[in-house]
C-alpha cells in the first residue's frame, strides 16, 4: 500500500513535469504577450523594459529552466496581468470552486444513486420510466442554455433564489465558506444544480444499468435464499457490488466538475477558478495558466488515488501493491 | 403427511416473445429424509421447479396454478414476510455455481452471520461459533481463519462447501440443491456428494436434487423424477427408474451416459434437439425425437402406474430393462 503510494507520487511528479513543459511551448506557440500587455503607443525603450520585466527577453529554454528553478522554491511565477503570485490567484479561487464542485457531486450522487436504484429494481414501473427519461434531459440540455432558464424561472420569475454572485460567506471553526450562511447556501444552489444535472443523469443511468447486471446473479439470489429482508439484500448485496464502477466515474466525473465548470461559473458569474483561467488564456498570462494547470492536475492524481485505495476497501479482489497503475 | 407435497405446479413466464410454460403441470411428493432426483436437460424446468418452492420466480415468471404445500401450509400466494422467514430456516437451496452463490466484496463471516440473524437474535460469540461449528461439518479446515476470509481465497470445491454450510445454519427441513456438484472436479464432487449424503441422513432432512447427471442421482436419491418440457414424464424408486425405465425419454438417458456402456461400445444418442420452450409440440412434447411415437402421441398422456410407485407419461411405456436402446 505504501509502496503503491510511493510509486503513485512519483509519477505524478513526471506527469507535472511534462505538462509544464507542453503549457510552455504551447502558450508561446499562440502569440506574444507583450502585444496584448502594452499599449499601442509605448516607445521602444518601454516595451524592451517591459519584456525584460516579464523575462521574456531570454530563449524558450532559458525561460523554462528559470521557471523550474522557482517552482522547486515553491514559486510559480507572477502574473503578467495582476502582478501577483499566480499561485496565489488560483488558489484564491479555489475554494469557490470547491465548494460548487462538491455540492453539485453531492447532489448527483444522493439524487443519482437512489434514482437509479429504484430505476433499476422496477424498470417497467411508471416511476422507473419517468426516471429514465427525464435522465435524457439531464444530459441532452446545453449547459448554458439550462443555466439560464434557471435563472429565468427561480431568480427572474418567482425571485427565490438569486441570480448570480458567490454571497456572503460565513465562517465556521476558522473556515470561510459559503456552506456556513444562508446567503451563501442561497446563491450556490442554482449552479450546483445546472452543475448536478447532467451528472446526476450520469450517475442515475450508471446505477440503474448495474443495478440490472447485478440484482439476477447468482449470489443476489443466494442471498435471498438464505431469508435476508430486502433492505438488507439491496443495501448491503447489491449496493455494495455497484459502489465499484460508481466510484470510478464519481471520482473522475470529481475531477471534470472542477477543471471544467467554467460555463456555470460565467453564466451564474461565480468567483471560480474557470473564469480565471478562460481570462488567463485570452491575455496569454502565462504563469496564470500554468499554475492553474498545475493545481487541476494535482487534483486529478489526488482524485485518482483516493479512488484507488477506495477501490480496494470496495473490492477485497483488488490488492494495489500488486497494480501497475 | 409428507413434508411437500407439490399438486400440478404450472410455473409460466410472460415474455414479449411468447409464454414460457417452464413448468406445465409437476406434482410429486417428498418425506422427510428423503432424497428426490430431478433429473431432466437444460430448460425442462427442473430450476424453475426448485425456485417456486423457494418462492424466488421473478418477474416475467408466475406461479400460474397448483399448491405446494410444506408441512400442512401452503406456500403458493404466501405472504411474503411469512414466505422470507421458511427461507434460509426450513427450506435452504444450494446453486449451481459455486464461483457465484458468494459476495465476492464480502467476507465468510458477514455472509454466513447475517443467514443466522435473518431468522432470529444471535449475538456475536454464539453467531461465530455456531459458523465454526458448521463450517468444520461440512470438512473446512481452520474455520476460524477461513470465517474472516473473503471468497476468492477459497477453491470452487471450498467454496460449496461454505455455500452447504450457510444451507445447514439452520438445520433445514428441506434443502433445494440446484445442480451443486456440476461445476466442480468429479473427486470433489464424489467427496461433496458423499458428505452431503451423511449431513442430510444425520439430520433428517428432506433434499430435492436437481441435476443433468442421472449417474450422480442413481448413487444419491431414494426416487428419481425425469423431467421434460416443464412435465414430470416418469418418476419412482431410484432402482427403478434406472434399471428399468418406462419412458422413452428416460431410457435414452441412460442410454447417452457414458459410464453405463461398455468400453469401445457406440453410445446411443437421443436423436433430434430439445424442443424450444416457446412452441412445444401438441401432445407428449417428447413425440418428434420418440421412436416409439404414434397418432395417439398427438393427445398428452396422462400420467399412469403401470406399476406402483412408478409414474410414467407415455402410450408405449417400455417394458423393462431389455428394451434399453431401443432408439436403434
Amino acid at each position: 500500500m505504501t509502496v503503491f503510494i510511493i510509486r503513485r507520487l512519483l509519477q505524478s511528479v513526471i506527469v507535472v513535469a511534462v505538462m509544464t513543459l507542453l503549457v510552455f511551448a504551447g502558450v508561446y506557440a499562440i502569440g506574444n504577450p507583450v502585444e496584448i500587455l502594452i499599449s499601442q503607443d509605448a516607445t521602444e525603450v518601454e516595451r524592451a523594459a517591459a519584456i525584460a520585466r516579464l523575462g521574456l527577453d531570454k530563449s524558450l529554454p532559458e525561460q523554462y529552466l528559470a521557471f523550474l528553478g522557482n517552482l522547486l522554491k515553491g514559486d510559480l511565477g507572477t502574473s503578467f496581468v495582476f502582478g501577483e503570485p499566480a499561485l496565489q490567484l488560483v488558489l484564491e479561487r479555489f475554494p469557490a470552486t470547491m465548494e460548487l464542485a462538491l455540492s453539485a457531486m453531492l447532489i448527483a450522487v444522493f439524487i443519482g444513486v437512489p434514482l437509479g436504484l429504484y430505476a433499476g429494481l422496477r424498470p417497467d414501473s411508471i416511476g422507473g420510466r419517468t426516471i429514465m427519461t427525464g435522465s435524457i434531459f439531464g444530459f441532452s440540455l446545453p449547459n448554458f442554455w439550462q443555466g439560464l432558464m434557471l435563472i429565468m424561472f427561480f431568480a427572474v420569475i418567482l425571485q427565490w433564489l438569486p441570480a448570480g454572485g458567490r454571497g456572503v460567506r460565513g465562517e465556521f471553526l476558522g473556515i470561510e465558506s459559503s456552506f456556513f450562511s444562508w446567503d451563501g447556501i442561497s446563491h450556490l444552489i442554482l449552479p450546483a444544480i445546472n452543475l448536478a444535472l447532467f451528472k446526476t443523469s450520469l450517475v442515475i443511468r450508471l446505477t440503474r444499468a448495474s443495478v440490472r447486471e447485478t440484482i439476477n446473479l447468482d449470489y443476489v439470489k443466494f442471498a435471498r435464499a438464505k431469508g435476508l429482508r430486502p433492505r438488507r439484500v439491496i443495501g448491503l448485496h447489491v449496493l455494495k457490488n455497484i459502489m465499484i464502477p460508481l466510484v470510478t466515474i464519481i471520482g473522475l466525473e470529481f475531477g471534470s466538475v472542477i477543471a471544467f465548470a467554467v460555463v456555470t461559473e460565467t453564466v451564474f458569474a461565480w468567483p471560480g477558478m474557470g473564469k480565471l483561467i478562460i481570462d488567463s488564456i485570452f491575455q496569454l498570462d502565462r504563469p496564470v495558466i500554468v499554475a492553474y494547470l498545475i493545481v487541476i492536475v494535482c487534483l486529478f492524481i489526488t482524485v485518482n488515488l483516493v479512488v484507488d485505495i477506495l477501490y480496494a476497501i470496495l473490492d477485497p479482489r483488488v490488492r494495489l501493491s500488486d497494480q501497475k497503475a | 403427511m409428507s413434508l411437500l407435497s407439490i399438486e400440478n405446479l404450472k410455473t409460466h413466464f410472460f415474455t414479449k416473445a411468447g409464454v414460457v410454460k417452464s413448468v406445465d403441470g409437476v406434482s410429486f411428493d417428498l418425506d422427510r429424509g428423503e432424497i428426490l432426483g430431478i433429473v431432466g436437460e437444460s430448460g425442462s424446468g427442473k430450476s424453475v421447479t426448485g425456485f417456486s418452492i423457494m418462492g424466488l420466480v421473478d418477474p416475467p415468471g408466475r406461479l400460474v396454478e397448483g399448491s405446494i404445500r410444506f408441512d400442512g401450509q401452503d406456500l403458493v400466494g404466501m405472504a411474503e414476510p411469512v414466505m422470507r422467514d421458511l427461507r434460509g430456516r426450513r427450506i435452504a437451496m444450494i446453486f449451481q455455481d459455486p464461483m457465484m452463490t458468494l459476495n465476492p466484496v464480502l467476507r465468510v463471516d458477514t455472509q454466513m452471520i447475517e443467514a443466522l440473524r435473518a431468522h432470529g437474535r444471535w449475538s456475536d460469540d454464539a453467531a461465530r461459533q455456531r459458523c465454526r461449528d458448521v463450517l468444520g461439518q461440512v470438512g473446512i479446515p481452520s474455520p476460524e481463519e477461513r470465517l474472516k476470509s473473503y471468497p476468492h481465497q477459497f477453491s470452487g470445491g471450498m467454496r460449496q462447501r461454505v455455500a452447504i454450510a450457510i444451507a445447514l445454519l439452520h438445520e433445514p427441513d428441506l434443502i433445494i440443491a440446484d445442480e451443486p456438484t456440476t461445476a466442480l472436479d468429479v473427486t470433489i464432487q464424489a467427496q461433496i456428494l458423499f458428505e452431503i449424503q451423511k449431513l442430510v441422513a444425520e439430520n433428517n432432512t428432506a433434499m430435492i436434487w436437481v441435476t443433468h447427471d442421472l449417474a450422480v442421482v442413481a448413487g444419491l436419491a431414494d426416487r428419481v423424477a425425469v423431467m421434460y418440457a416443464g412435465r414430470i414424464v416418469e418418476m419412482g424408486t431410484t432402482e427403478e427408474v434406472v434399471n428399468r425405465p418406462f419412458h422413452p425419454y428416460t431410457s435414452g438417458l441412460i442410454g447417452s451416459a457414458p459410464s453405463r456402456n461398455p468400453r469401445g461400445a457406440r453410445l446411443t444418442q437421443i436423436r433430434g434437439m430439445a424442443p424450444l420452450p416457446m412452441n412445444l409440440p401438441t401432445g407428449c412434447a417428447f413425440r418428434p425425437r420418440c421412436d416409439r411415437a404414434t397418432e395417439a402421441c398427438i393427445i398428452e398422456p396422462d400420467a399412469t402406474t403401470p406399476e406402483s410407485e412408478h409414474l410414467v407419461r407415455c402410450y408405449h411405456p417400455l417394458s423393462g430393462a431389455s428394451d434399453w436402446g431401443t432408439t436403434a
